[in-house]
């Protein structure tokens, strides 16, 4: 198909806007008269509130309430921003007597002013009894400490929970008989990797203001992800109908994952609630690193067989996930480590997967791009670069012989098929663009300093298979423009233009004549929400259909009004006319046509929703400088080879990967988390969180490799996530190739290289 | 206290308490295009122009000001405009929320070094965060507004 807008570097259409710092954030359009909102956070990783006095904290000049858990809906709810019934079990209130990690929620403050409430804050006193806090996660499971004794816990998925162990899910999902296949195999290799709970770090922190609207519903404004899903969670943890609730998205400072959680919302909301006066809270950059909604904690054991040639045969993975005190997210993410990992390698005769998810007393997890992928991958990839260097082969090598390929179907990929992929594409261009020949798998420069390159592959999903689901609404207004009304949540990522470029390519017209607006809950047409890679495939499949229908509708308004049939006519964007003959009708003229004495308006709607979700592909190849003297490492060059279907629009396709790859690099490299004896979390700030400046991010270089996606909407598939998984496991193996230093933890950090360095020339 | 300033070419008085941050008497006073990412000056998303200079307005006391002249985004709206034409060229924008900061500090760059090469150009950027590009469309925008203005190496 010919297209005009779709595979261009289309300028987003509020870019303007933003790089000229235009007041389009939540933070930007709070009302003056709302109260300025502060949170009494836990000292304590596990404790209970004995009592609360509140009473000289109101006598603050300018607050106007102090809200504790005696004044919070004693309905437990999820804040896990997911289609319901979420799997996420129902383990928390807005404010919980029991407090179950450090910085939980103890009193919400509101005034007047910021200080005011900063002043109130302090005069709160609370007499908490203090309990020993469950720390490890590696010793969760049936520990006597239960992070959620309570009795109106909630699981309403069969994930099996059970919070008696602290299980928030466990899991197994066999593919042939793993322990006889592994018994068959020439080498054997089982390694334990271990990843934290990173930051997602966007640069807006987590916000939201919360207002009674004229008809006395409340409505909230909120750097969300996920309106659709917002309303449902605050409907239910502030136990009022949905139908009272409205949730706006202004534009979003980025999200990641994160604001797939429902983390700011709900303090405004009961004030809001309670007072009935607009309430606005802004999460410091500490509170959003403390108590946000970060990557699962996990560690995996795999154990990965292949015969003496290469030909791996089998793997079996277990992974243990660290939920932290709360379930969100808990029981999918981890899900993504296995079928989103060994699906890579079509060669596999047999595979298992198997999970548990465990409470603990460290911050709850949630949602961040890659979404236990990015975890599962890092363990499986770093296993094969291990397998090959124990075989003595080339590690591009081994994946060229096992990788998975177009046509096959992943047994361990809920079996779904494989109907587009060019990873064996991406590898040969990855080779070639990397030098990889010549430059596998080290040389030393005349500095001292090494220089190696290491590889990984990677896919994702493109949405969740027959769950997630898009609509959307566009209609043909007087004057001859569209608008096109999308659920989807545009943080950044240009999914707005994305499905505009898809529109006006549908519709044969120019993209400025489609206007696009998204998203108020109470005007936008249903969809889940942006997340799991679903915006481009999923509500761009939502895109194609509407203007399909649409033009139909377009076709048959013009032909009644020229007189003729639909099958005599034809509409080419521009006009509907009858070839062979001058008669013809434009769109303009349709558009006033239809506002006129009519009860003909020219609007489609479709949903759309994917029983399969097909996964982009690409290799990762990394090329670093590590000064063996400080065990410094940069790295100097990444190549990164994406099949993401078609891409759309080319320019933002590439600034997804460029972004993914330089989170990834924080990941492996610097992004570390750390808890003292008491469970508090020091690296809170960025600080002490260091995500990567601009002189840690290198060069990359991005290229695309498209298939076909024949259920994509112009053949697409996804492309924001998958592309921050290959980093941790490519610089891993550079690592060890420059040094013979086989690391199994993110972050490796300078000191952790130099000083194992320093014990290599010792023993 | 009073504070006379000159805010985007426009003296003015105000009364602000002494503990005010420039940040937040920007805020309030209507520059929204003055974001806060961090509480530990490391983000570069406060920058703005004190005396022409760039400044992290969360660590400076908005009394500093005193007599002297502010420079927000909001003053630079056609400059702003040019550059980030470029940066919209690149998709490098993203989410957008560090780009008041960053153009801020790219447009103090332009005044401050002459034909600057790829490495001066991170070391001056070093302290403008961004977690959606992965910095290397900026650098192609930057690279490419240097050149049609003329004098990039």
């Amino acid at each position: 198909m010919k297209t005009k807008y779709v595979s261009t570097g289309v300028r987003k259409k509020d870019a303007m806007s933003l790089v000229t710092g235009k007041p389009v954030y939540t933070g930007d359009m709070v009302p003056p008269n709302a109260l300025r909102l502060k949170l009494l956070r836990s000292p304590h990783a596990r404790a209970y509130i004995r009592s609360i006095d509140t009473s000289k904290a109101k006598l603050v000049p300018g607050v106007v309430c102090v809200l504790t858990w005696e004044d919070a809906p004693q309905s437990r709810f999820t804040t896990a921003g997911q289609t319901w019934p979420e799997p996420s079990p129902y383990d928390r209130l807005i404010l919980d007597r029991q407090l179950r990690c450090c910085g939980d929620p103890v009193a919400i403050v509101a005034a007047e002013t910021e200080q005011a409430a900063q002043q109130a804050l302090k005069l709160i006193q609370v007499d908490y009894e203090v309990q020993t806090p469950l720390l490890d996660f590696t010793q969760a499971k049936d520990n006597p400490i239960l992070v959620h004794p309570e009795d109106n816990f909630r699981a309403l998925c069969d994930v099996g929970t059970d919070a008696k162990r602290n299980l928030v899910s466990t899991d197994c999902c066999e593919v042939g008989d793993v322990d006889e296949e592994l018994k068959r195999c020439d080498v054997v290799l089982e390694r334990t990797y271990n990843t934290l709970a990173n930051s997602q770090a966007m640069m807006e922190t987590f916000c939201t203001f919360t207002y009674l609207d004229e008809y006395g519903r409340l409505t909230v404004v909120s750097s969300t992800q996920v309106p659709f899903h917002a309303r449902r969670i605050l409907s239910n943890a502030l136990e009022i109908p949905k139908g009272q609730i409205r949730v706006v998205k202004p534009r979003i400072g980025g999200g990641f994952g994160a604001k797939q959680s429902v983390v700011s919302e709900l303090f405004p909301a009961l004030v809001t609630k309670v007072t009935g006066r607009a309430a606005y809270i802004c999460y410091t950059r500490q509170e959003s690193m403390t108590n946000g909604s970060p990557r699962h904690q996990m560690q995996m054991r795999v154990r990965i067989g292949a015969d003496r040639d290469g030909t791996i045969r089998a793997i079996d993975l277990h992974a243990l996930s660290n939920a932290g005190a709360y379930g969100d997210h808990g029981p999918t993410t981890v899900g993504l480590v296995g079928h989103k990992s060994l699906a890579l390698y079509g060669s596999l005769i047999a595979s298992r997967f198997t999970s548990d998810v465990v409470y603990t007393n460290t911050m709850g997890g949630g949602a961040y791009r890659g979404y236990g992928a990015t975890q599962g991958i890092y363990a499986v990839e770093s296993a094969v670069n291990e397998l090959a260097a124990q075989l003595g082969m080339d590690p591009t090598v081994i994946r060229e012989k096992n990788m998975v390929r177009q046509g096959q179907t992943m047994p361990n990929y809920y079996g779904e098929p494989c109907n587009s992929c060019t990873l064996d594409q991406c590898m040969a261009a990855a080779k070639e663009h990397m030098d990889w020949d010549n430059k596998f798998p080290r040389r030393v420069l005349p500095n001292g300093h090494i220089r190696a390159v290491g590889v990984a592959m990677a896919m994702q999903g493109s949405g969740i298979s027959a769950v997630d689901t898009a609509s959307v609404e566009i209609r043909l207004n007087d004057g001859g423009f569209y608008t096109l009304l999308v659920g989807c949540t545009d943080m950044g990522t240009g999914c707005d233009t994305i499905l505009a470029q898809m529109a006006a390519d549908c519709l044969d017209c120019d993209i400025a004549d489609i206007s696009v607006r998204g998203v108020d809950t109470d005007q936008s047409p249903y969809d889940t929400g942006s997340y799991a890679s679903s915006t481009t495939y999923v509500t761009g499949g939502a895109v194609v259909k509407t203007c399909a229908q649409l033009r139909e509708k377009i076709l048959a308004e013009g032909a009644r009004l020229l007189g003729v049939s639909p099958e005599e006519a034809e509409f080419d964007g521009d006009k509907v006319f009858v070839p062979g003959t001058d008669r013809c009708i434009t769109r303009k003229e349709l558009g006033w046509a239809s506002f006129e004495g009519h009860s003909r308006t020219l609007s489609a709607s479709q949903s759309h929703s994917s029983p399969i979700s097909p996964p982009p592909f690409m290799v990762g190849m990394a090329e670093i400088d590590l000064d063996p003297e400080t065990g410094t490492v940069e790295v100097v060059d990444y190549v990164a080879e994406v099949d993401c279907g078609t891409v759309i629009n080319t320019n933002l396709a590439r600034v997804q990967t460029e972004g993914g790859i330089v989170q990834g690099i924080g990941m492996a490299l610097y992004e570390n988390v750390q808890y003292n004896a008491a469970g508090k979390l020091l690296n809170d700030s960025f600080l002490q969180y260091k995500i990567p400046t601009r002189l840690e991010a290198g060069t990359i270089r991005v290229a695309f490799h498209p298939s076909y996606e024949p259920t994509g909407p112009f053949g697409a598939k996804s492309i924001g996530e998958l592309v921050i998984n290959t980093p941790a496991p490519a610089i891993t193996e550079a690592i060890r190739n420059a040094t013979g230093l086989s690391f199994h933890s993110l972050p490796i950090r300078a000191e952790d290289i130099a000083m194992a360095l320093e014990k290599q020339n010792h023993d | 206290m009073k504070l006379t300033l000159t805010l985007n070419g426009v003296r003015r008085t105000d009364e602000v308490a002494a503990d005010t941050t420039l940040f937040s008497y920007l805020r309030d006073r209507g520059c929204l295009s003055v974001k806060c990412g961090c509480e530990t000056s490391n983000c570069g998303l406060c920058t703005v122009w004190l005396e022409g200079k760039p400044v992290l307005s969360c660590s400076v006391p908005a009394l500093r000001a005193q007599g002297k002249s502010v420079t927000t985004l909001e003053g630079l709206q056609e400059e702003a405009a040019q550059f980030g034409a470029y940066l919209a060229d690149e998709g490098a924008e993203q989410c957008g929320y560090c780009s008041p900061g960053f153009v801020m500090n790219v447009l103090s760059m332009v005044r401050e070094l002459d034909n600057p090469t790829d490495e001066e150009i991170k070391e001056y950027l070093a302290g403008n965060l961004c977690r959606c590009t992965g910095y290397q469309g900026q650098l192609r925008a930057i690279r490419r507004y240097l050149q049609e203005k003329g004098g990039a190496k």
